[in-house]
């Protein structure tokens, strides 16, 4: 078997198109999971027991099932309780509630960084808990995550072609058709791995220049 | 009301585990008194201003300011404990000065003196960092407006720190050992400030300290702490020049020797 150089070149338009499905289902599957992994990590610090009960289960099963498993239920079992989903929104939802478990995680350990006396400082000064957060903790609980952040994004940009077990036309999805069609599977899915792997080093470097411009800051006491 | 002392504290008690910091403790201080508490480590000095800033919360006892309850309220006749709303309205006469200063360090000095101000007295930022520039430079930091604590020395935090506290305006401020972790070199800048603030203001301080010529100096009285209770509490010459208690006494050869 050669490699075709002319046919890659001539089905690349075509993967590229893909890849913008691909790079979007992740950049808002990040978000969604970056903002509940934060909601998780408030709720299980809640002064309500039960609230903080039923997150931290929660946050656990929806880490110890596959992700896979999840796209499947929000695609195939919601409709059945009304809810019916577009197979994009269904797999951004699924990646971004997936990923913000782990994400959950990464928050805590950087709210548990910050000193004690922080938070008897916003005490002393009078801060509700809510400006407490916002004012004091945040801005030096999360500076630090960056990099775990990254991490889990490059993960996330990886587990997009799951989304082709619910029909996305991701880039996996549209190699899998090209290679159906013409017969040739050898050029479509070697443009898919350089093209994430391309883009994977590409986000690697972004996160590494988010790190230097906005986590190492040697503001510390 | 007004003729209430500042600070009524009866029969306070409190526990970590089973060590008993504070044994049933009583102490009234007035209002514009300036009060030091010596005593060994270990005391329950610290507990007591932690205490009074909600900071622990006591077993038993009262603490009345200006004749109100700090820990409890009155619901219908009854007292019951301290809501989240009480405690706030209460905590807005007191300010605290930590040892270890506890600065925020994601904002510059102005940052740290104007941010409650701005949000817990809701003033606009244009005011509040206007206060805050005014603070920073009656502590002598006037050109140290944008560095952040990092960049600053021990004294220089404590002293951010100082302003901070003062930005709110307490009615009573509590100074717990704030010249504890500083270098030498650096806690005259830092007595300077509070020899200031205790000769030009009529807030009630209070501050726990090791600095006995500085107690001696600037406060009206000067209370002796140990195991829990206030063995002693009399003027600055009394306690210094004549106690009447053996522990204070012994206290007082240990430290003043060395």
């Amino acid at each position: 078997m050669i490699f075709d150089w002319a046919f890659a070149w001539s089905i690349l338009p075509q993967l590229l198109w893909a890849l913008r499905v691909t790079v979007y289902a992740t950049i808002l599957g990040m978000l969604l999971a970056s903002v509940l992994g934060l909601v998780w990590v408030l709720l299980r610090r809640s002064p309500f027991r039960p609230l903080a009960f039923v997150t931290h289960y929660w946050v656990e099963f929806i880490r110890s099932t596959p992700i896979l498993v999840q796209i499947y239920f929000l695609y195939y079992i919601l409709p059945e309780v009304g809810l019916r989903l577009s197979p994009m929104v269904a797999g951004i939802v699924a990646l971004g509630v997936h990923y913000s478990a782990y994400i959950a995680e990464v928050y805590r350990a950087g709210i548990e960084s910050v000193p004690k006396g922080q938070w008897e400082a916003a005490k002393a000064m009078n801060f509700t808990p809510a400006q407490t957060w916002r004012y004091v903790i945040l801005p030096q609980a999360l500076p630090p995550t960056i990099p775990a952040m990254g991490n889990y994004l490059v993960a996330m940009f990886k587990d997009t072609p799951m989304l082709s077990a619910i029909t996305v036309l991701e880039l996996l999805q549209t190699a899998k058709i090209i290679g159906s069609e013409s017969f040739r599977y050898l050029e479509p899915l070697t443009l898919v791995g350089g093209l994430f792997l391309l883009l994977s080093l590409v986000a690697a470097r972004g996160v590494r220049w988010a790190e230097q411009r906005f986590g190492a800051q040697e503001l510390r006491i | 009301m007004s003729d209430a002392p500042m600070l009524s504290i009866k029969g306070l008690c409190k526990k970590f585990g089973s060590t008993e910091v504070l044994k049933s403790f009583d102490m009234d201080i007035q209002a514009g008194e300036k009060l030091s508490i010596i005593g060994p480590s270990g005391s329950g000095k610290s507990t007591f201003l932690r205490i009074l800033m909600t900071l622990e919360k006591p077993d038993a006892g009262s603490i009345e300011i200006e004749g109100e309850r700090l820990w409890h309220m009155k619901r219908n006749g009854v007292d019951v404990p301290a809501d989240r709303r009480h405690l706030k309205k209460m905590r807005s006469e007191i300010g605290m000065v930590f040892q270890h200063f506890n600065l925020f360090p994601h904002m510059t000095a102005l940052g740290n003196v104007s941010v409650a101000p701005r949000h817990v007295q809701k003033m606009s930022r244009a005011e509040a960092e206007d206060r805050g520039r005014q603070l920073l430079e009656r502590v002598g930091l006037g050109d140290k407006l944008d560095a952040y604590p990092a960049q600053l020395s021990g004294g220089q935090k404590q002293r951010v720190g100082i302003a901070r506290a003062l930005a709110l305006q307490p009615k009573v401020m509590l100074f717990d050992e704030v010249t504890s972790a500083l270098d030498p070199e650096l806690v005259g800048e830092v007595l300077n400030v509070l020899r200031e603030l205790a000769h030009e203001t009529d807030m009630t301080m209070i501050l726990v300290t090791h600095e006995m010529r500085f107690a001696q100096e600037i406060s009206d009285r000067v209370a002796f702490m140990d195991h829990g209770k206030v063995l002693e509490i009399d003027t600055p010459e009394k306690i210094f020049s004549d106690p009447k208690h053996p522990r204070t006494r012994e206290f007082l050869n240990a430290v003043l020797e060395s």
